[in-house]
């Protein structure tokens, strides 16, 4: 008997540490945000003491140009950085899948650009970037073309670009292994019926990665909207609101301008954006899911 | 293109040395960096045709060395402090996170309990929130409401893992900043390790379970070594993460409890930037990922595709 009840709470006692954390420092945050962007507050009050004023947060930051301008920024960005990631990752693993020596050693360098710190990714791109001293703008010089004011006119190309750079070795690295685990039978077969190179790309070997590149476009998408310190290092948001995407200008909103109300509406936003991608993509899978069982059954049928 | 299995044709090998060169040279181009004075990167002398000096190194870790420095008066950035703030908050949001988010991984992949379905979404949920988002509320609460708790379950709790730090609140503490890591990652943690956990065959459980284990023995003695490969993964994914945070930390910190990547955001806002120092202080954030990088690329790749693989 009181065994039966201690394996009944085991569940519960393994979960309590991390549902308490997470409770109170993720999901109470959050509710507490929500809470604060109906209030006038900044931060020198408690939110007890500050204001309450209805929608006006959300419905300002709804009339606001720059609020508009920030999240045609942030949307841009994230359209480009994943859709050229993907291309550029699945292409290249496309390629690459082949049996050559030292495959390991290539995928530990492809790697490192992920691991180090964003500030310094931000800080070798701006020194890169520079426009006098820049690794890029010298070079250019030496062969006697123009130079480039890759972080003015041209900086959300250049934070773009520094993302790719960043991150295209994710998907790379996430496709080679769904490309690796392939049945080699589909493969084999599709070779001995006289598939050509393209055929087998198009035909077989990317309908069978979809369900990955589908979690690894989403995975991508989602951390598309986290980035923050590549940017802040680099540009700062500028010039003018150029490159201000809306982590950027939610933190400026909070430390800068002081307004955690306006800051706080905004996250709201942004998580309504998020939650808006997640759930699209997730029925999107489901609907996958569903269709390739139809097609099962079908073929089974036929059989 | 890519049919052709055994011949592998010079243009293929031209192409992953361009690969290995665009992914590698940025952070060779900053090594290489932080070894020259500002005048030799300003006059733009590529290549290798410099006096290599350790001086840039020697301004960065003036707070630490144990002998004077002739070309420094003041010493303006106190990098020893922050390297030292930095370790202790990665090591033991690190550490926490991976036993707290475990044994929840355990639980949601080996009971049906009520509410599990719940905790599972719940968890992926929050995986997508950015931290720019947890920004203002986090502020808000570590410096206002989550002082007053000190004595009760929450403040109790942090005492008892982190040792008290007496009448202050959770910001300005290493502990404000661990807590806030630490229910970060574990969402990710938690994600990872549940498809290592699955796949340890659920004999080995019972019998244990038959030799008279209790459940937390089964779990520490029989299920924790088995999963050792995820648990270096997802170690190495969670201190990635606390040990390049910026934004949080930033909001959270004060004149002891900076951290690296916030010392060199502030180095860097200046106007005249010393790219020489900036880039010594950059190149040793850098190094425990890239060591980390290059002698446990195994688990790494393991850890990613476990994670996007499962869903």
């Amino acid at each position: 008997m009181r065994i039966a009840r201690a394996n009944r709470l085991t569940p519960y006692m393994f979960m309590a540490p991390a549902a308490i954390i997470m409770a109170i420092a993720l999901l109470y945050p959050l509710g507490y945000m929500v809470w604060g962007s109906f209030r006038a507050w900044n931060p020198s009050q408690s939110i007890g003491e500050a204001e309450f004023v209805g929608l006006r947060n959300y419905i300002f930051l709804w009339n606001d140009p720059n609020f508009h301008e920030s999240l045609i920024v942030t949307l841009k960005f994230a359209f480009f950085v994943v859709s050229l990631e993907m291309l550029i990752g699945v292409g290249l693993a496309l390629l690459l899948d082949r049996n050559i020596r030292g495959m390991s050693v290539l995928r530990t360098l492809f790697i490192l650009p992920m691991m180090i710190a964003p500030v310094v990714v931000g800080l070798m791109w701006r020194y890169m970037y520079h426009p006098t001293v820049g690794t890029f703008n010298t070079t250019l010089e030496s062969w006697g073309l123009p130079k480039v004011d890759w972080l003015g006119d041209h900086a959300l190309m250049s934070i773009i670009i520094a993302d790719i750079w960043q991150w295209t070795p994710f998907i790379f690295i996430l496709s080679l292994a769904a490309l690796q685990s392939l049945p080699r039978s589909a493969l084999e077969a599709a070779k001995i019926d006289g598939a050509t190179g393209w055929q087998q790309i198009i035909h077989i070997k990317l309908p069978l990665m979809m369900p990955v590149l589908i979690v690894t476009c989403l995975l991508r998408l989602i951390d598309a909207f986290k980035v923050l310190e590549v940017i802040l290092v680099m540009t700062a948001g500028g010039p003018g609101l150029s490159t201000e995407i809306l982590a950027l200008r939610i933190s400026r909103t909070a430390t800068e301008f002081r307004e955690l109300g306006v800051a706080a509406a905004m996250s709201n936003y942004l998580l309504i954006l998020l939650l808006f991608f997640t759930v699209a993509m997730f029925l999107f899978t489901k609907w996958q899911e569903a269709r390739a069982r139809r097609l099962a059954a079908a073929i089974q049928e036929d059989d | 293109m890519a049919a052709k299995q055994e011949r592998q044709n010079p243009s293929f090998y031209a192409l992953i040395a361009v690969l290995v060169f665009m992914s590698v040279g940025p952070v060779l181009l900053m090594f290489v960096n932080s070894f020259k004075l500002d005048v030799d990167i300003i006059s733009g002398s590529t290549g290798l045709l410099f006096l290599p000096t350790i001086q840039n190194y020697e301004t960065a870790l003036c707070d630490v060395l144990w002998y004077e420095i002739d070309h420094l008066d003041f010493c303006a950035i106190k990098f020893g402090g922050a390297f030292i703030n930095s370790l202790i908050i990665a090591l033991v949001s690190t550490v926490l996170t991976l036993i707290i988010g475990c044994m929840a991984a355990y639980a949601l992949v080996r009971f049906r309990f009520m509410g599990r379905d719940t905790v599972s979404l719940t968890t992926l949920m929050v995986r997508m929130v950015p931290p720019a988002v947890l920004l203002v509320p986090v502020f808000g609460l570590w410096n206002n409401e989550f002082c007053l708790d000190k004595d009760g379950l929450i403040g109790g709790f942090i005492r008892e893992t982190m040792g008290g730090r007496g009448d202050v609140c959770l910001a300005g503490t290493h502990s404000g900043i661990i807590l806030i890591y630490v229910a970060m990652n574990l969402p990710f943690v938690i994600w990872i390790l549940q498809s290592f956990i699955v796949q340890v065959p659920r004999s080995l459980e019972e019998a244990a379970r038959v030799d008279g284990a209790g459940p937390f023995q089964v779990f520490f003695k029989v299920v924790l070594p088995l999963i050792k490969p995820g648990l270096a993964a997802a170690a190495i994914f969670t201190f990635r993460i606390a040990w390049n945070e910026y934004l949080l930390a930033s909001a959270l910190s004060d004149r002891d409890t900076k951290t690296v990547p916030i010392l060199i955001v502030n180095n860097m806002s200046e106007f005249n930037v010393e790219w020489g120092v900036i880039m010594a202080t950059g190149m040793l954030l850098a190094i425990p990922p890239i060591i980390f990088t290059l002698f446990a690329s195994r688990q790494i790749i393991t850890g990613m595709t476990a994670g996007a693989v499962k869903g």
